[in-house]
This record gives structure tokens, C-alpha cells and sequence, in this order.
């Protein structure tokens, strides 16, 4: 038993499959990025080779820095987004849910970002602290989306908050996409992930051009490899989310293989998509957009999810 | 150390310090950058903090008021961390070699691993230079 949890929190669906999943969606991304401004791109291991490459440097803390949170939130993060990977790979994979799983994923989610927000303002950098403030204030504009989000599907398959019995009703009654609040509620769902991963354009707190990566400034070495692991898990995490609450889940025999993999990279290209062809946004305009317009649109999803459409 | 070395080799990541250049090999450097010559193929990427750093690119003849500065940046780098210098004005001082606030020896403020010679050198020989990095460092 002891042995089978391991298993399942270290190797298959945790972090060794996250994480070298992840590192090739990350290339993936990379190289599509390429092909969106007529380059070649990076070779297929060159996520690996920026991980073994970062682990051998020198890490160097800060002087002005809190010590023990400076080194605690990149492992604390890491292990955070295991576990939240560990939970929807087992309801994917293994059909196992426990009561109120859907509530530990949206509390981990939000752990992560506070992970973010801790290491950025325990640098003692202003950069980093400007990019610490920034990701509270995107945290504070996607997180009601994100919730309402869920409760489409919970609402859908009759007030179920545990992620095995709402893929028990996917496959009864086809996948909640299919209906309009269902379709709702993915758009939202993927602008909200693009937030949370801090992509573009809501890339606002790392900002390259400004910050020099915001939180991530200070850290070198092996603490930067582990934020940059982080980064490429979630290309796993949010994905296989959606896939979760809106397509179905994954059918992994005969065609249905091809099937869920179209599912999965059908929502990473699409998130790249969007990532390529938007420019930065302001944090007013983030926060505008999600309040003004992304929660009601998702708020009219729940109203009509209650009203059974 | 052969296999890190093969690792490090293809993935280095560079950062920019102009120590009182013309600016035209900057903006040489920035040319590099570009689509056209997509230097990320081979791995590079420009980051925009020192401590992400594995090689950094000098140009100019660090003056005195930069010089200190300079020196503040290559300690702040994690180590292992390259020098390149790009243009004669690192290596001889170019038409600056009689300005009164030149530093006399500049690899005595940093130790510099390689120089790119040319006025400004081209994007191409920059990429000879790396190519040049990246076979001492896969032995
Ligand atoms: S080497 Fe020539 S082009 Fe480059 S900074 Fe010096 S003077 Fe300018």
C-alpha cells in the first residue's frame, strides 16, 4: 500500500511522468513559438539540457534575503504542483477520487502562486517585489474565475465535487463541452490557466522586458531549475484539468489513445496560440478584463449549468 | 566533468553588459538575436538577470566610472561563467585607445575568456566565437 502511494506520488502519474512530460510540452511550446516568428527553434532535450545545466551551477543567496524562504518556496512549489498532479493523474488515470478532491486542487492551485509570492519578496530585490506584488494582484483578478469555473461541472453532474464521479457522468451523458454553459466555462477556463501560468499576455509578473523575471531574479542555480521545472509541470497540471472537467477524460485503449492525446495537445496549442499573438497587458487592464468581463461570462455559465443548458 | 560540460554546452545563456562601447556592437549583438540567425537553435537564450547567466558579453573600453561596475556584475554571476568580449575595443581600444578615461588593461578588471575581433564584429563571426566555446567545452 505504502509502496503503491509512493509509486504513484514519485513515478507515474507525479513527478517523474509531470516532469518529463512537461519539459517536452515545454519544448513544444518552444519550438511552436519558433515556427510563429519563422525560426527553426530549440532541439527536442533542450528543456533537459537547461535543467542539468542549471542544477550543476552555483547557487548563490542573497544577502538581503530571507534565507529559509528563499530556499524553502521553489522546493515548496515543486512539491505542491506534485501533489496536484499526483490527484487529477489518479482520477485520470486510475478512475480514484476522494470527497472534496476538486477543493484540495483549487486550494493547491492558489498555494502555488502564494509559493510565487513568498520567494519573490524574501529576495529583498525591488524588481522582485514589484513582480511579488504583481502576481497577489493577478491571483486576486483569475482566482474567482477560476472558481466559478468549477462549479460548472460540479453543477452539471448534480452537485458531485469529486473528480472520479464527474467523469462517471461524462461517460453517461457525453462530455459537459457539449453544452453551452459547458463551452462557457472551458474559454474561461483556458484564459484563467493562461493567467495562472502566468503566460502572455498575462505574463505581467515576470515581464522580461521590465522586471528581468520579476520573482524569479535572484535565484541561480539548482532553486532557478526547480522554478523553471515548475513552469513546464503546469503545461502538464492545467491542461489535463480541463481535459478532466470538460472532455472526458482520457480512454486509453485502441483508438481512444489518439483520441486523448488530440484532447490534450488540441488545449497546449491553443494556449500557445494565444500566448504568441497577445501582447502584454497592464495589471489594471487584467484585473478590468477578468472582473468586468471573464467572471460574469463564467457567473452566466453557472446560472445556466443551474437552469440545466 | 564531461558530461556537464556536454549539458552546459548546449544550453548557455547569455547576458549583456555594454562597458562604454560606440553602441554599434551592440546593436550587433542584438542582430544575433534576431530571427535571421535564431541562435536559439543552438541552444541560447539572452536572460536579463546576471544570476541566470553562463556567459557574458562586454563590449566597449569600460571606462573608469564603469569599470568598478563591470567587476560588481562578473562577481554576481554564478559560477561557472564565461566573458566573451565582443569588438577591438575590448581587445586593443579600437579609436578610443587615447581617450583619457579608458581603463588601461581591461582584462585586469575581468578575467576574459575570448575575444571577437571586427569593428563592429559580424553576427556571423559572433557565432564562430560561441561555435569555438561550445568545442572547449566538449573537450
Ligand atoms: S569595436 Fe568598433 S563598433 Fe565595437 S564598440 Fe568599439 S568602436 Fe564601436
Amino acid at each position: 500500500m505504502i509502496a503503491w502511494i509512493l509509486f504513484h506520488l514519485f513515478v507515474f502519474p507525479g513527478m517523474l511522468f509531470t516532469g518529463v512530460l512537461g519539459l517536452l510540452v515545454g519544448w513544444l511550446d518552444r519550438k511552436v513559438s519558433a515556427w510563429f516568428q519563422f525560426r527553426v527553434g530549440p532541439p527536442l532535450f533542450q528543456n533537459f539540457n537547461d535543467f542539468f545545466k542549471l542544477l550543476g551551477k552555483e547557487t548563490i543567496i542573497v544577502k538581503s534575503a530571507v534565507k529559509s524562504v528563499f530556499v524553502v518556496a521553489p522546493l515548496a512549489a515543486f512539491a505542491v504542483l506534485t501533489l496536484i498532479a499526483t490527484i487529477i493523474g489518479l482520477a485520470l488515470f486510475y478512475n480514484e477520487g476522494f470527497a472534496g478532491d476538486m477543493f484540495v486542487v483549487m486550494y493547491l492551485t492558489m498555494t502555488f502562486s502564494v509559493m510565487v509570492i513568498l520567494g519573490g519578496s524574501s529576495t529583498g530585490n525591488v524588481y522582485s517585489s514589484i513582480g511579488a506584488g504583481r502576481e497577489m494582484k493577478l491571483l486576486l483578478a483569475d482566482e474567482l474565475a477560476f472558481i466559478l469555473v468549477f462549479l460548472v461541472p460540479i453543477v452539471k453532474s448534480g452537485y458531485q465535487v469529486q473528480f472520479d464521479q464527474i467523469l462517471a457522468y461524462q461517460q453517461n451523458a457525453g462530455a459537459i463541452i457539449g453544452s453551452p454553459s459547458g463551452i462557457i466555462a472551458f474559454i474561461v477556463g483556458i484564459l484563467c490557466i493562461q493567467a495562472k501560468m502566468t503566460l502572455a499576455p498575462f505574463h505581467i509578473p515576470e515581464a522580461e522586458t521590465e522586471l528581468v523575471d520579476g520573482p524569479f531574479m535572484e535565484y541561480s542555480g539548482p532553486l532557478l531549475a526547480f522554478w523553471k521545472l515548475d513552469h513546464y509541470m503546469m503545461y502538464v497540471i492545467f491542461p489535463f484539468l480541463l481535459v478532466l472537467l470538460f472532455l472526458g477524460g482520457f480512454n486509453l485503449t485502441g483508438i481512444g489513445i489518439l483520441w486523448s492525446v488530440l484532447k490534450y495537445v488540441g488545449i497546449v496549442v491553443v494556449m500557445i496560440i494565444i500566448k504568441n499573438t497577445n501582447p502584454r497587458i497592464r495589471i489594471d487592464t487584467a484585473l478590468n478584463f477578468f472582473w468586468k468581463y471573464a467572471s460574469p461570462l463564467a457567473f452566466i455559465g453557472v446560472i445556466l449549468a443551474v437552469l440545466g443548458v | 566533468m564531461g558530461w556537464y560540460n556536454k549539458r552546459l554546452a548546449k544550453s548557455l545563456w547569455v547576458f549583456h553588459i555594454s562597458g562604454s562601447p560606440c553602441n554599434n556592437c551592440d546593436i550587433e549583438i542584438l542582430d544575433l538575436l534576431t530571427p535571421r540567425y535564431d541562435v536559439e537553435r543552438l541552444g541560447i537564450k539572452l536572460v536579463g538577470s546576471i544570476r541566470h547567466a553562463d556567459v557574458l558579453l562586454v563590449t566597449g573600453i569600460f571606462n573608469q566610472k564603469i569599470a568598478p561596475k563591470i567587476k560588481k556584475i562578473y562577481e554576481q554571476a554564478p559560477k561557472p561563467i564565461f566573458v566573451v568580449a565582443v569588438g577591438t575595443c575590448v581587445s586593443s581600444g579600437c579609436c578610443f585607445k587615447e581617450s583619457y578615461n579608458r581603463v588601461e588593461k581591461r582584462e585586469e578588471v575581468i578575467p576574459i575568456d575570448m575575444y571577437v575581433p571586427g569593428c563592429p564584429p559580424k553576427p556571423e563571426s559572433m557565432i564562430e566565437a560561441v561555435a569555438k566555446l561550445l568545442g572547449v567545452l566538449n573537450g
